[in-house]
């Protein structure tokens, strides 16, 4: 199960609109071991493709020794699909590299109705969890 | 001579869980080659036949390797080199 408050899940769909037709991606970092998402970082898509997403190299340096010096992981990493459902591709499930990530997919393919959901990827075998959304400002307050 | 190679979470399997490790070499390829010989596997992970793979990103101290020659690239004594599995996925 993925618990992200609802600010963040808010910050990721924007963040996916805001990029449409390219696939947006990006991180929300937590600290190390916690499971909890806690600080949102928008990546740069370096592919900038619809079909397609990869972080900048130097951006993702930048960022994973900033997570390191702060003691925090990637605890979301996120992506969104243009034209196709919320659900890991061969590809999604071929580059997946973190084990202890939740995958959160975002599919923008109806503007009206985002679609949003979570997956553990684990030696390419994809298990899809409940994502819950708490409600509140700061931290995770569990509805 | 010492230098500081760190790896990922997915690769610490093959380093008894070690989230850093020491290595001595001339360049990247031979450096690599000296890791893999305490830690079986690990060159097998980061090249293929055409160098460096395609989706790992090497960086020495501040750099991609991918602007230094890859393989090529020179390593010294004090250097850091770290081992970044890309981020990426898409549609298919």
């Amino acid at each position: 199960m993925l618990t992200i408050s609802r600010a963040l899940i808010d910050q990721v769909i924007a963040h996916a609109r805001a990029d449409h037709p390219d696939e947006a991606c990006g991180v929300i970092a937590g600290p190390a071991g916690s499971d909890r998402p806690e600080r949102f970082i928008a990546m740069t898509n370096a592919e900038r493709s619809p079909t397609f997403y990869r972080f900048d190299s130097m951006e993702q340096l930048r960022v994973w020794r900033e997570m390191d010096d702060r003691d925090e992981e990637p605890v979301v990493i996120y992506h969104s699909h243009t034209a196709t459902e919320a659900y890991p591709s061969r590809t999604d499930i071929s580059y997946a590299m973190e084990p202890t990530a939740h995958y959160l997919l975002v599919s923008t393919r109806t503007p009206g109705d985002i679609e949003v959901r979570s997956f553990m990827i684990v030696d390419r075998v994809v298990t899809e969890e409940e994502v819950r959304a708490a409600a509140g400002q700061d931290g995770m307050i569990e509805t | 001579m010492a230098i500081e190679v760190r790896i990922p979470t997915i690769l610490r399997t093959l380093t008894g869980g070690a989230k850093s490790v020491e290595g001595a070499g001339d360049t990247l390829d031979a450096l690599i080659a000296d890791l893999d010989s305490r830690h079986s596997g690990l060159r097998d992970r980061l090249v293929d036949d055409s160098g460096l793979r395609r989706f790992v990103n090497v960086y020495l101290n501040d750099e991609d390797v991918r602007f230094l020659g890859g393989l090529t690239a020179t390593v010294k004594d004090g250097d850091t080199v770290t081992v970044l599995p890309a981020v990426a996925g898409g549609m298919r």
